[in-house]
């Protein structure tokens, strides 16, 4: 390519390169958590987890109990039976929820949504962070909020593995905070209401939540562990198939390489023809 | 420039490989779209066994209403005494009395095609064009058979078939009636669409 | 010996029987043996044909998801999870369509900017260029119906801004705005009316189009990177001098391209089928919920630049409302490459060959495109809508200044024959 378009290609990269800054605008620092499909005890323990805690109200309504248990690691179908359906559904059935949507609205007002692909529409990582983040406050229905989804209408549910926690709150002394609150002022002032709204959220001066020791079965490390395998097992319902595809990409694009290297060989051989009787 | 020459031999031999190797992507590439149409996983749990109740099922009767499996009739009968016995004799008409060529479990070929020689458990379909056959027990002349000995017929191309679901010699039915893997939960209770474990 | 003779013999008689019907051995020669097609061809040139195999994809993926889909409100949603779970494949079969979709863009995107550069829409190719922009159009339809298939809450909400356009039409806006939907809010009467269009309509006509598209093409030949006519210098059977037969040379060197942009494709198919947000957005796991707007629109990246534009129009003039100005932008900017051949004075075809300010104008062009793609993608903001506005200009100036700025610089002297 002698006359290639060497222009372009340097403003195409300077733009590309521009993109690289991405915008937040969560106020709570999640904490990272990378699944592992390949883990299948851990996802084992997140479907236990799943059918203890959370399939009461929160169906998986695309995904079939057979279809879990074989990809987890083959469970046997009679186990599955025993001790994961808690109802009188089949193995072939779909992961739904016993509880009717007309109850669901009388008591939490709102119809608990279907999770089959909550960590497609969030992340996997919110989720663990959502399960983490619950913590006691009174003003709130059941008493317990949440960092990760503030005035979240649902119940602390892991509470019992969890313990209870409370937010680690800091005084309002710090410089940052005297300068928020002026800006704040001044915000006031000038009748800008949303960012009022914002200044006077109570996250931003409790930047932590702390577990009351002992209030709980399991030690933080034991319940970190169960958010992870409840999170992994999401992130594995969410798109089932995931393994399997990149399973069989490796070998789709292993195929193509050697096609390609043919391909160009033959490309370069057909090619003869033209080159040769070029003026040079 | 030596290596712009082009050469007749490494030309058609690549060529032979790059197609060959195509093809095979051509294939492989087909393989997904035709496995897409195999039963899914929604076709397979609607397909799932079924339990039949049997308790009320008197002798010359046939249970209804008729059960389906995998959206397919299934035909549970109970057969008299003088059923079984006429099964055992009436074997020169039949097309594949040992049950050679037809389709039926381990456990299902003998002489009355079934677990237990009173209760026979076939697919209600024709094994010619799928029309499902209709339940005709009594021994008496009927009009598509004047000498008929009990069993089903098929109004749709006039196939016959005993009560162990054996078809009659020369009709368009190639086989006989299939039967369905099944097993006995209890004395009463059929699963259909799972094999019996045989010990 | 004899037998292969015998064979041959056979071959040829077949042969012989069909052309005596159909003109098959003729529309071999003419498209693809005989064809000339000038040899210097370079990387820009692979996009037609990738096109082609990515409308090819399309239309065979396509026909098999509408085998398991379900053009209702209740199970349009329920029924593309059927499929990516149940369906044996079926995941695959929805990932290579999801990303075929882009894919297309891409493809058509590169191929539309080779024919910028090379002035491929110039005299005798008008008409070429007209069929092209055509298939653009019903390609941009064509996505956006699609699109609203899955029923998922961005399908939705997209789909309601982009029909909202229409109300900004003056007096019978509104009025239009319920006639395309058939209702008064998005619902499943406009879901089964977009799925016919993209299933049935919009695919037959883009399969029109491109056949249009192509047999003009190969009645006018092809141009090429140096926008020399290669007709103008034949040999004594009145081949081109620097005309090759299309096959086997481009079609042994589009099927190398091929193979090349599959392995690129295949990673996204089953690496990154969402490809970060960008492909399938993450609302879209969501079914769509006519009470709950995602809380930030943003429609499929291919449209972003358009949307951008859409956006950056905010202020009312001639006592009209912005919103009007923005959807008149938008049309404008989608519409305003078909009049590119009008617009081109220039003596010389390739930007090889074009003064500075061609080039210049051109880098502008793609680098304003490209900001405004991705501006379209973020949610808006006064820093924002101000760079939009800019990028509008530019983008705008590359074809409205374009018969002063050609005619007026300085350009190179043509080759006599093509290089490279």
């Amino acid at each position: 390519m002698k006359h290639g378009l060497r222009w372009f290609w340097a403003a195409l990269i300077s733009v590309l390169s521009s993109f690289a800054f991405a915008a937040s605008d969560s106020t709570w620092e999640m904490e990272s958590m990378k699944p592992d499909l390949n883990d299948v005890e851990s996802l084992q323990r997140g479907l236990a987890l799943y059918a203890n805690f959370c399939i009461g109200c929160h169906s998986l309504q695309y995904q079939r109990y057979e279809r879990t248990a074989n990809d987890l690691g083959e469970i046997p179908h009679n186990l599955v039976l025993e001790n994961i359906i808690f109802t009188d559904q089949r193995i072939g059935d779909y992961m739904t929820t016993s509880m009717s949507e007309e109850d669901a609205k009388n008591w939490f007002g709102v119809a608990p949504p279907d999770l089959t692909m909550v960590t497609r529409v969030r992340s996997p990582k919110w989720v663990y962070n959502f399960l983490k983040t619950f913590y006691v406050d009174e003003s709130r229905p059941y008493g317990v909020n949440n960092k990760v989804f503030p005035n979240v209408g649902m119940p602390h549910v892991l509470l019992p593995l969890q313990g209870i926690s409370e937010e680690v709150c800091y005084g309002y002394a710090t410089v940052d905070v005297l300068d928020r609150l002026n800006a704040f002022d001044e915000a006031q002032k000038e009748g800008v209401t949303d960012s009022i709204d914002r200044l006077q959220g109570r996250e931003l001066n409790c930047p932590e939540i702390r577990v009351i020791p002992d209030s709980g079965l399991y030690s933080v490390e034991e319940f970190d562990q169960a958010a992870f395998d409840l999170a992994n097992f999401l992130h594995y319902v969410s798109d089932p198939s995931r393994q399997q595809r990149k399973a069989l990409g490796t070998w789709v694009i292993g195929f193509l390489v050697i096609l390609l290297v043919l391909a160009y060989f033959l490309n370069r051989e057909y090619w003869k023809d033209i080159h040769k009787d070029k003026p040079e | 420039m030596t290596d712009s020459k082009s050469n007749p031999v490494t030309r058609r031999y690549l060529l032979l490989a790059t197609s060959g190797v195509a093809a095979v992507g051509v294939v492989g590439a087909a393989v997904p779209f035709v496995q897409s149409w195999t039963p899914s996983a929604k076709a397979r749990a609607l397909g799932a066994p079924i339990k039949v109740d049997i308790s009320k099922l008197e002798p010359g009767e046939i249970l209804g209403p008729i059960p389906a499996w995998r959206g397919q009739p299934v035909f549970v009968i109970h057969r008299t005494q003088a059923a079984l016995e006429i099964l055992e004799k009436e074997v020169d008409d039949l097309a594949d009395p040992l049950s050679k060529k037809s389709t039926q479990p381990d456990y299902a070929v003998n002489g009355w095609r079934s677990v237990r020689p009173e209760i026979g458990v076939y697919l209600g379909l024709c094994t010619h064009l799928g029309c499902s056959p209709k339940y005709e027990p009594k021994v008496q002349p009927e009009p598509f058979d004047s000498s008929w000995k009990g069993g089903f017929f098929c109004p749709c191309h006039g196939s016959k078939f005993d009560l162990a679901g054996r078809v009659e010699k020369n009709l368009p039915a190639p086989t006989n009636l299939i039967v369905p893997p099944h097993r006995y939960e209890t004395d009463s209770v059929i699963v259909i669409g799972e094999d019996m474990e045989i010990a | 010996m004899t037998e292969s003779t015998n064979r041959s013999g056979f071959i040829s008689r077949c042969q012989a029987w069909i052309d005596a019907r159909f003109p098959w051995t003729d529309t071999l020669d003419r498209h693809a043996t005989k064809y000339y097609a000038p040899r210097n061809f370079n990387f820009w040139y692979v996009f037609g044909a990738l096109a082609f195999f990515v409308l090819i994809l399309q239309l065979v993926t396509g026909v098999w998801l509408t085998m398991s889909y379900e053009p209702t409100g209740e199970g349009a949603f329920g029924s593309i999870e059927y499929t990516m779970r149940e369906v044996s494949f079926g995941w695959l079969i929805r990932y290579l369509h999801s990303t075929g979709a882009s894919a297309f863009f891409v493809v058509v995107y590169i191929h539309m900017f080779r024919g910028f550069a090379y002035g491929s829409y110039r005299s005798p190719r008008e008409l070429i260029w007209l069929i092209g922009m055509g298939i653009y159009l019903v390609l941009m339809a064509e996505g956006f119906f699609g699109y609203l298939l899955p029923w998922g809450n961005m399908s939705y909400w997209g789909a309601q801004v982009i029909v909202s356009l229409v109300g900004a039409i003056p007096f019978f806006g509104p009025d239009l705005m319920e006639w395309v939907r058939g209702d008064f809010v998005m619902s499943e009467i406009t879901l089964n009316r977009f799925f016919a269009l993209h299933v049935f309509a919009l695919p037959g006509a883009l399969v029109v189009l491109v056949f249009v598209h192509i047999v003009a093409l190969h009645h006018v030949g092809s141009n090429n990177p140096d926008g020399i006519e290669i007709k103008a210098k034949k040999n004594e059977k009145g081949v081109p001098l620097d005309g090759i037969p299309f096959h086997p040379y481009y079609t042994v060197h589009d099927f190398f391209a091929i193979v090349v942009f599959l392995i690129i494709f295949c990673a996204v198919v089953f690496y990154a089928p969402e490809m970060f947000g960008y492909f399938i957005e993450k609302p879209n796991f969501e079914i769509a919920n006519p009470l709950k707007t995602p809380e930030h629109i943003a429609p499929v990246w291919y449209y972003t630049p358009f949307y951008a534009m859409l956006r950056a129009a905010t202020f009312p003039l001639f006592g009209v409302d912005a919103k009007f100005w923005g959807l008149v932008v938008m049309a404008g900017a989608i519409l305003i490459p078909a009049a590119l051949p009008w617009l081109d004075k220039s003596p010389v075809r390739s930007i090889r060959y074009k003064g500075r300010i061609s080039k210049f104008m051109l880098g502008m062009l793609v680098t304003s495109f490209i900001v405004l793609g991705y501006l379209g993608t973020i949610p808006p903001s006064p820093f924002a809508t101000f760079v939009a506005q800019v990028g509008t200009m530019l983008y705008f100036s590359y074809f409205l200044l374009m018969p002063w700025y050609t005619r007026r610089e300085k350009t190179k002297a043509e080759p006599e024959r093509v290089t490279g």
